[in-house]
């Protein structure tokens, strides 16, 4: 169990120290490069919680979609050497106190709240397992998801692009 | 033939295996060659000079080779049917039915591609020392190259379907990047762009053969609720097998059944007669046509692409716009007989379908002539290499279509030897007339470079088909083997001439083969010098280049040794005998006296004289004025061969502008029809809309602006409280939250 | 080393969404908010992944993940395609500047 839990204590302080130069890093390069390490950690607790699909695609979606995206933001968005003071924090002292609320009320809430666990073991083969369910139980929830992503797909299309003037 | 490969078809068991715990080290060193060059070779070269580059470079193919001899020492020191080492780094992953291992494995014919792969691609690395040592991203050739032999050591040892497939689509990323190595040059960028959409084509066909395959072998098995795999047909022989499987039979080795991607596995299957795959298989049909046969063809459409043949060729000549050494290594010795190397590994699979086997040598016999012809009127030194390179593939895929595996897996080998050495010496060459490829500028360089030109002269020899070089020797086996096969059929039509008839198309590609190579030997080496642009006349080139050229000729002459053919010693071929438990497919040939065979190695031999005396006596010297009458004769006839039948311009005409037409079509059907219905629509709507509007204005509108008054009083006064800022918002939403588990704590 | 449990996943979520709302709350840059929403769709995934394995058991959680995931894909596209028509209009990014519909 020991390095199960040593594991489990690098890949939390993986993710927390990216989250936090997410939220306070003055480069929002950096802070990109901190989503990277969050993103990663949390695909490996994925792992530990024996969520090996989950896990995948949160490389595949997130670090190989969302992150590449923002990168691409950033770059489009900034000259890049005015990375550094294109990411000013407003209102540090009301952010630190909502921060630390919001963080001790939900530790307080997850370590005494009476969960009531189950005796379950985890689903060994879960890529079949999902795959069945994704087309069984949830297939409505699965092609609603589907429009959703055609329509998003074209939202994003019509959004972004550049208003073209048709001379005919 | 009485040494057919029965013997190993016998074995009905699986196949044993050897674990080699180390054979992940042959393809893994030259992944580190490449990372290390690739991630710190710019630095490296600042610092340490170029030296350190390729001492990586080639240090680390050069081992390789010594990992893969280690291991042919190991396998040769194990019986026959015993000779296949297993090496599985662990499983990749398993989803369903597929599962897919890391691992790697060696049987002879795989052993025989791993060795051929390090040894002339170590040497081809020397060979680049000396040619690219005035190229400054040095670094980045070097990682290249790496990274190409590391591919095709996964696609020739990879023990499954999609190892195979990784190692088929990174050699196509290697050649991408090295031939457009110099790809500030517009033209270069564009042939390795042209190389890489050609291949894409072909690995679709190759994906789809293999999810066909995939689904021909589970088609027939059904899960029982009991939990036990049953088959469904009440075949005798199946459900022996079953009950063997289920340990309750005797005498019927245990083999796992079932769709798999393992190449040992799957021709366990069809090999075991007693599973009953391949009779299942045989039976099946898609649409009409036999699947064995369309699984073929598709594999086989990957293999066209891969291996450049009709019609995807186009890619090959024109990726000679790489460096030389790329050529000579990717586009002559390895990469590009990857499809005969996979149509030789899948052999129990093509055996069973005649119409697959006939079709992999048609097409190869028409690819065959078709190269030829197009080299017999080209000037640049490497395109007629480029083009004898697809004309040779030809040759090996009439071996493998025709059933003579062992005859095209050693063409390819022989075939890797002199390719190699023609296309370093034409390197050499023009290295030394200053990028020079054009071959009426060169000329009379026989004198000057004696180690390249002798070289050349042997590959030649080799090429042509003189029986002391190895090229007569795998070449005059396939012929043969062609001329006596007598059961191909053509698309499911039974042809028995079909072998006859790809024969003599063979023979007239072999004429030509030593027409055209004689002739560029004797344009570029006899002579006067014609390119007297240059102030420096040609001199030979450096040490690391020439004792690279003089080994590769040694072994382009000493790889005859192994496959001296049968008639002559009453033994079989050594390389035959050496592959035999790798090729357990039957295949009939017709029986025929040695008397015959001698008469089909005459006529083998004397076609190659005759193209090199017609090549002699036309080009000998740049005297002879006849080449130009004949030109003028038949001038048009010339200019549709020499603009290669002008498959490029039918390519751009047909596919490129259909693409951009139905483009078009589209876009009118929307503009005209679709738009057309949404205007009626509207125009029934708008008619709709104005009764409604009538009726509307006067009723509806004095309630409506009662209500929108009072709603824009409130939204006047309510509006301090959008100051437009989502902190804001969120501040509050939160406080909300945080608000509601406190009541619910305070409740409770 | 203890065992590891449900509420070492719950406290390092509780901890993920508190950076979360802080770079929500804080930042000016509208891709760092972005990034900030992001990181609490995490939060609230991990949380539903570990309630999956140690209270409901069975793949329901790890369902509930994978739709999480798919729409803050398409959440971060249009959020992007936003910033990037916004930064086209005005040449900035900045969240207190773009207030025209505020007016």
């Amino acid at each position: 169990m020991n390095t199960q839990f040593a594991i489990f204590v690098f890949l939390a302080l993986a993710t927390l120290i990216g989250a936090a130069s997410v939220a306070l890093s003055r480069n929002i390069f950096w802070s990109a490069m901190g989503l990277l390490s969050c993103l990663v950690g949390v695909g490996g607790l994925y792992v530990m919680l024996s969520a090996d699909f989950v896990a995948i695609t949160q490389l595949l979606v997130y670090i190989g979609g969302v992150l590449v995206l923002i990168l691409f933001a950033i770059m489009l968005t900034s000259q890049i050497q005015e990375i550094s003071v294109s990411n000013r924090s407003v209102g540090l002292v009301g952010g630190y106190l909502i921060f630390f609320v919001v963080s001790t009320l939900l530790s307080f809430v997850a370590l005494w709240a009476p969960w009531r666990l189950t005796s379950k073991e985890p689903v060994a083969n879960t890529t079949v397992a999902l795959g069945d369910g994704l087309l069984g139980t949830w297939l409505l929830p699965f092609e609603i998801a589907s429009v959703l992503l055609v329509a998003t797909l074209v939202g994003a299309i019509v959004i972004a692009r550049k208003e073209v003037k048709s001379d005919s | 033939m009485e040494h057919t490969l029965q013997a190993a078809a016998h074995a009905t068991g699986p196949l044993p295996t050897h674990a080699a715990g180390y054979l992940w080290l042959i393809p893994f060193l030259p992944l580190v060659g490449a990372v290390i060059n690739a991630t710190m070779g710019a630095r490296l070269q600042r610092r340490f000079g170029k030296g350190l580059v390729h001492v990586i470079g080639v240090g680390t193919v050069a081992l390789s080779f010594v990992v893969a001899c280690i291991a042919f020492v190991q396998m040769w020191g194990l019986p026959p049917e015993h000779r296949f080492l297993q090496n599985t780094v662990w499983n990749a992953f398993t989803a369903g039915k597929v599962s897919v291992d890391l691992g790697f494995a060696l049987d002879p014919l795989s052993m025989m591609m791993a060795l051929a792969v390090t040894f002339i691609s170590a040497l081809i690395h020397v060979f680049s020392i000396g040619y690219m040592a005035d190229e400054p991203s040095y670094w980045r050739f070097f990682a290249y190259m790496n990274l190409f032999v590391f591919s095709m050591l996964l696609l020739v040892m990879g023990d499954n379907f999609v190892l195979m497939f990784f190692g088929w689509e990174g050699v196509g990323l290697c050649s991408y990047l090295l031939i457009a190595f110099w790809y500030t040059d517009p033209q270069k960028a564009a042939a390795g762009m042209k190389a890489f959409i050609t291949n894409r084509f072909g690995d679709f066909g190759f994906v789809v053969g293999v999810f066909l395959l995939f689904w021909a072998l589970g088609g027939a098995w059904q899960q029982a609720p009991d939990g036990k795999t049953k088959y469904v047909e009440t075949d005798a022989h199946a459900a022996a097998y079953v009950a063997a499987a289920r340990g309750e039979g005797q005498g019927v080795p245990h083999v796992e059944i079932g769709p798999t991607l393992n190449f040992r596995l799957l021709r366990d299957q069809i090999v075991n007669t007693d599973t009953g795959v391949a009779e299942k298989l045989k039976a099946q049909k898609m649409f009409g046509f036999g699947i064995l046969g369309v699984i073929g063809i598709l594999l086989f459409v990957g293999a066209m692409g891969k291996s450049a043949q009709l019609p995807l060729h186009v890619w090959l000549p024109d990726a000679m716009a790489g460096p030389t050494p790329v050529s000579a290594l990717i586009h002559a010795a390895t990469m590009v007989t990857a499809g005969v190397y996979m149509v030789a590994r899948l052999n129990f699979l093509f055996a069973l379908s005649a119409t697959a086997m006939g079709w992999v040598a048609l097409i190869g016999a028409l690819t065959a002539l078709f190269a030829a012809s197009i080299g017999f009127f080209q000037y640049d030194i490497k395109k007629v290499l480029a083009y004898s390179t697809v004309s040779q593939l030809g040759f090996m895929f009439i071996g493998v279509g025709v059933g003579a595996y062992w005859a095209g897996a050693y063409h390819l080998l022989t075939h890797a030897f002199f390719k190699a050495t023609l296309f370093l010496c034409s390197g050499s060459v023009i290295l030394a007339c200053h990028h020079e490829q054009d071959m009426r500028k060169m000329g009379g360089l026989g004198k000057p470079m004696p180690i390249t030109r002798w070289t050349y002269l042997v590959a030649c020899f080799a090429i042509a088909g003189f029986p002391w070089a190895s090229g007569f020797y795998s070449k005059d086996e396939i012929l043969w083997k062609a001329f006596t096969q007598e059961g191909l059929k053509f698309l499911g039509m039974p042809m028995p001439y079909l072998g006859q008839l790809i024969y003599l198309i063979g023979i007239v590609a072999a004429t030509g083969t030593s027409f055209y190579m004689f002739r560029s030997y004797y344009m570029t080496f006899s002579g006067e010098y014609r390119g007297h642009g240059h102030r420096h006349l040609p001199k030979e080139s450096p040490l690391s280049i020439t004792l690279v050229l003089v080994a590769l000729a040694t072994g382009a002459v000493l790889a005859a040794v192994i496959g001296i053919p049968y008639a002559w010693t009453g033994h079989a071929p050594l390389l035959e005998h050496w592959l035999e438990p790798a090729l357990p497919a039957i295949v009939h040939f017709a029986e025929k006296s040695h008397a015959t065979e001698y008469l089909f190695q005459l006529i083998g031999v004397s076609v190659g004289v005759i193209g090199w005396v017609a090549a002699r006596a036309l080009y000998k010297d740049g005297r002879s004025q006849v080449p130009a009458r004949l030109l003028l004769r038949w001038k048009r006839a010339w200019t549709v061969v020499y603009n290669k039948y002008y498959v490029d311009e039918i390519y751009q005409a047909t596919i490129l502008r259909g693409s951009v037409g139905f483009a078009r079509l589209c876009s009118w059907f929307d503009k005209y029809i679709i738009d057309g219905l949404v205007n009626l629509a509207g125009a029934i709507a708008r008619v709709a809309a104005e009764l409604d509007g009538a009726i509307d204005r006067y009723i509806v509108d004095g309630a409506v602006n009662l209500v929108a008054g009072a709603t824009l009083a409130a939204g006047r006064g309510l509006r301090r409280l959008q100051t437009g800022r989502i902190q804001t918002y969120l501040y509050g939403a939160l406080a909300g939250a945080i608000a509601i588990v406190f009541l619910n704590f305070l409740l409770k | 080393m203890p065992h590891l449990t449900l509420s070492h996943f719950l406290v390092v979520s509780a901890l993920l969404f508190g950076f979360g709302v802080l770079a929500v709350v804080t930042r000016r840059n509208a891709v760092a908010v972005l990034m900030g929403i992001e990181l609490i769709l995490n939060a609230a995934n991990l949380n539903l992944v570990a309630f999956g394995r140690y209270v409901a058991g069975g793949i329901s959680g790890q369902v509930f993940g994978l739709f999480v995931i798919v729409l803050a894909a398409a959440e971060a596209a249009v959020g992007l395609a936003i910033i990037l028509a916004i930064y086209q209009m005005v040449r900035n990014i900045d969240t207190s500047q773009a207030t025209t519909l505020k007016e």
